[in-house]
């Protein structure tokens, strides 16, 4: 796997358990965060890679209790500068597999400076975004995901601000992997954090995590059996894009407006998911699809995976080039210059 | 006019004066040329003694233009030499600054040696043969000027002419014409009757050594990348572009043969997150900022504080608040950098002495960093960043060795229960152990939450909480620092004058002053201002009268009188400038004096 290439593997078989610490779990009962930390745990010995190079970066809110979950090395850092503490690590240490764990107020409000950089320089890392559409450690504040006029404790009128769509967001900050999937799919989880993991660059993953206490049921829709099929898009890299129980619906370029549109499932023109385009035009069009609203035309699965060298990889080679060219260096030529005189 | 005084600089540093240099230009990149706020100067004082300032009052003002002349005249004392640019004393020009007529000609100038030379002529004439433009040729003209001075003080210009060689190597005309103009000026003085004397001025007697002349970012710079070496922890510089701060970002950049990695952030805050973040994985984690970007940094401070990792914080202090005068000096982040976080939050500061010291200074700040695992502020500033002195070159293998010792055994329980505990300390130092990523069997997690004592595992306790912060706070009052020292020759001073940071020089000039005018004066300077060196309340109290120059309005007036209940008397200017020794020497005597 190019994203893990360099850390360390072990032939030693590992279970969930080795991955799972002595911390007593204290997410409310029946958080989507059970869910999210179960599939990890149960998937990274897949991996095989030593433990002790594996490190989890958290900034702050209820997903960012992740690390002490994880017997793994781990920090759990400060509001939103996850990606920025992360960057300085991967970049120094080419050795470590590097995950970050941050929520929709973390990453899009006020960490959404480094989330945008991160991004953009390609840091070799994966972020899992649990959106959850609401402020949970404050208790219940609407955040810069959640639906306008939503109404919370700071809202009582309802929200007034335009939502952040943050594959749209990833998309635009120039990010290499883009993906969305559900707490409650570990399937779909699994094979979501599988490919993020092999990515080598910024792994951005997108959680629709449900918040029983504070937002209760925002993702039902795209859950529940009755409704999920009419509403939700898998995306498949190489697939017609088509949905509906029976796939009856399709999406198909509009010739009069560039943009994307539902059509029968049997149209012609049905287009064919490239995840790998290097334009990412097709990739935002289709993130575009869904209603912030309503969730309606929610496309989940890989939106982007494009090969673009990796800052750490980049940094490193500079350093390798420097020594090449010039010799490791000799603090004491450094320090004494070229312009020096003796005195006797 | 910045490069002229760099290379006059590096003249008289080869031809072993001692010297001190003052580079004070605006903040604006390209300030109108003629107005006064567009003056950009570049003072040297060099002597055959060993000198503490850039002086006071120069000997010579050589003027390009009136603005530059009307700016810098009232440091000028009379008697002095005034070398003056005559094609730029139009009426326009004049006008520009609020001349009504030209102080060349009103007699305004009479208690001067006024040389009025066509500066911007003589260069365009010496230069005639390469066919430049007017602009172009006229560029020189600080060349000529700096052949000049460069005979009236006997500096050769054979390592200008090489600079000027390696500069333009590849543009041949502008090379020449810049080599022309210098030795125009040069030969100008020296066929020229105007001038009745050139100065000799000998080389200062100094301790034997290899010297070299060192700005202060230079000097950091360089002692950042030699603790990285002598800890073996590869450098790691997360760092946000921010004046006066920026040139150890671009220094360090340069020298990554060392291994040495260098980030350029999005923001302050990420500049010292990916720095606290390579601390984590075992780099040596700095960021490089001046007071407005350690105030974006206190939150990321106060996480290093809670975690207990090392980060040095190097903050070029600027004059405040706010953007304040991004170009000039001040001291007054001292108390943002001794308690500007939430919560009970104690971080080790060090403050250099002088642009040299810069180099010790970043040493021992890696040192208190890594052996405590903790976070150290560098409170270097301005005047001692961009400022230069003559530095006697240290042999590498005298250097202080830095010693990581990273966790590598569990260390808690036996057996099958043996497990790693990452908050149990060492009972000397109380610096917790510290495992990097990649070390097998002793995977853990840190964060910003109260963590219980010895496990580090969350805890809402509130004994322990009272424990943990009081224990942070007596690792850094632990810190071992050396005894302020006091120099009083005489051995009878009631007065003590102290100081820390760049006020070092001006306060060690003015201390010499009131002792040759008969002043029995005591001087102690103090490098460790977080803790305290142990001595410092006795030598307070030894004293009758304490008087503490600052460039700020009496912080650490205030921490020492709030510590130590001594009366310490403040003597506080703001002006973006260093003290001037004369008027410092006078508040000596003077307080001496009511003794």
């Amino acid at each position: 796997m190019p994203g893990l290439a360099g850390v360390p593997t072990t032939d030693v078989a590992q279970n969930k358990k080795d991955f799972t610490s002595d911390q007593e779990v204290r997410w409310c009962p029946g958080c989507g965060d059970y869910a999210v930390l179960a599939s990890v745990q149960g998937f990274l010995p897949e991996l095989g890679l030593k433990r002790e190079n594996i490190v989890f970066v958290s900034g702050i809110g209820c997903s960012s209790r992740f690390p002490y979950y994880m017997d793994t090395f781990g920090m759990h850092s400060i509001h939103g500068r996850a990606p920025a503490i992360a960057t300085g690590l991967a970049t120094s240490r080419p050795d470590l597999s590097v995950w970050v764990v941050t929520g929709d107020g973390d990453a899009l409000s006020i960490g959404g400076n480094h989330l945008i950089h991160v991004l953009r320089r390609n840091v070799n890392m994966t972020i899992l975004l649990f959106n959850n559409r609401i402020y949970g450690l404050t208790k219940g504040q609407y955040s810069p995901t959640s639906e306008q006029g939503k109404i919370t404790k700071s809202t009582p009128m309802g929200s007034l601000d335009a939502p952040f769509n943050p594959v749209s967001l990833a998309l635009g900050a120039e990010a290499t992997f883009v993906a969305r999937t559900i707490d409650s799919d570990r399937a779909h989880l699994t094979s979501v954090l599988r490919a993020a993991a092999a990515h080598r660059g910024t792994s951005l993953v997108e959680i629709y995590q449900n918040c029983n206490i504070f937002n209760d049921g925002a993702f039902e829709i795209l859950k529940n059996r009755d409704t999920r099929d009419e509403v939700m898009i898998r995306l498949e890299h190489g697939e017609p894009v088509r949905f509906g129980a029976n796939n009856e619906h399709g999406i198909r370029r509009n010739p009069a407006t560039s943009g994307l549109e539902i059509c029968s499932g049997d149209d012609p023109n049905v287009i064919v998911h490239d995840a790998q385009a290097a334009d990412p035009s097709r990739a935002f069009a289709l993130s575009r699809l869904a209603d912030p609203g309503t969730l309606a035309r929610t496309p989940i699965g890989i939106f982007r995976q494009v090969e673009r060298p990796t800052y750490g990889d980049l940094v490193n080679e500079q350093v390798d080039q420097a020594v090449d060219n010039q010799g490791a260096g000799d603090l004491a030529a450094l320090i004494t210059g070229n312009d020096t005189w003796t005195v006797e | 006019m910045q490069l002229t005084g760099d290379r006059f600089t590096a003249e008289t540093a080869s031809f072993g004066n001692d010297l001190s240099t003052l580079p004070n230009f605006p903040a604006e990149i390209r300030a109108p040329a003629g107005t006064l706020p567009g003056v950009s100067s570049f003072q040297l004082h060099f002597a055959d003694h060993d000198i503490l300032t850039p002086g006071d009052a120069p000997d010579v003002l050589v003027a390009m233009n009136p603005a530059a002349l009307k700016a810098n005249l009232p440091d000028v004392p009379k008697g002095a030499i005034l070398i003056v640019d005559t094609a730029e004393f139009t009426p326009r020009a004049l006008k520009k600054v609020g001349y009504a007529t030209s102080p060349l000609d009103d007699g305004s100038l009479n208690s001067y040696q006024v040389h009025a030379l066509d500066l911007t002529g003589m260069t365009m004439t010496a230069l005639e043969p390469f066919g430049l433009s007017r602009k172009e040729a006229s560029r020189s003209k600080n060349m000529f000027a700096l052949g000049l001075l460069s005979w009236m003080y006997g500096r050769s210009i054979d390592g200008t002419v090489r600079f000027l060689q390696s500069k333009f190597a590849t543009k041949a005309d502008i090379r020449d014409a810049n080599i022309t103009a210098v030795k125009a000026g040069w030969n100008y003085g020296e066929t020229t009757e105007d001038f009745a004397v050139s100065y000799e001025v000998k080389p200062a007697p100094m301790p034997s050594g290899r010297y070299r002349n060192i700005t202060g970012n230079l000097a950091l710079s360089y002692g950042l990348v030699a603790a990285a070496k002598q800890s073996g922890m590869p450098l790691f510089l997360g760092s946000y572009p921010i004046t006066p701060a920026s040139d150890i970002l671009h220094e360090i950049s340069k020298h990554k043969r060392f291994g040495v990695r260098t980030f350029q952030a999005e923001d302050e805050i990420a500049g010292v997150g990916a720095a606290l973040g390579a601390s984590f994985g075992g780099s040596l984690g700095v960021t490089t900022t001046s007071g407005p970007g350690v105030a974006l940094k206190s939150e990321t401070v106060g996480l290093a504080v809670s975690l207990e990792l090392p980060l040095i914080i190097v903050d070029v202090q600027r004059g405040g608040p706010s953007t304040g005068l991004p170009t000039k000096t001040e001291q007054a982040d001292l108390l943002q950098a001794m308690y500007g976080r939430n919560g009970e939050a104690p971080v080790p500061i060090i403050a250099p002495a002088s642009p040299a010291d810069c180099f010790d200074a970043a040493l021992e700040a890696a040192r208190i960093a890594v052996t405590y695992r903790t976070p150290v502020f560098l409170l270097s500033d301005g005047y001692l960043a961009n400022g230069s002195e003559p530095w006697a070159i240290p042999d590498v293998e005298s250097l202080p060795t830095i010693e990581p010792d990273f966790a590598t055994e569990k260390n808690h329980g036996s057996g099958d229960d043996a497990e790693f505990w990452p908050y149990i300390r060492d009972p000397q130092t109380l610096a917790r152990a510290w495992a990097v990523p990649g070390t097998a069997g002793l995977e853990h997690r840190i964060g910003g939450l109260e963590k219980a004592d010895g496990s580090g595992n969350i805890s809402y306790d509130p004994t322990n909480h009272d424990y943990m912060v009081r224990t942070r706070q007596a690792k850094v009052d632990g810190i071992e620092v050396p005894d302020l020292e006091v120099d009083d020759p005489s051995g009878d001073a009631r007065l003590l004058v102290l100081g820390w940071g760049s006020t070092y020089g001006p306060i060690g000039a003015a201390v010499r002053r009131a002792r040759s005018a008969g002043h029995a004066v005591a001087q102690a300077h103090l490098r460790y201002l977080n803790p305290l060196p142990a001595n410092t309340g006795d030598v307070l109290r030894r004293y009758e009268r304490v008087l503490l120059p600052e460039m700020n309005l009496g912080q650490l007036a205030m921490l020492l009188r709030a510590r130590y209940l001594v009366d310490v008397i403040g003597h506080n200017q703001v002006r973006g400038l260093p003290f001037k020794a004369e008027e410092l020497a006078e508040v000596i005597m003077k307080e001496d004096d009511q003794l």
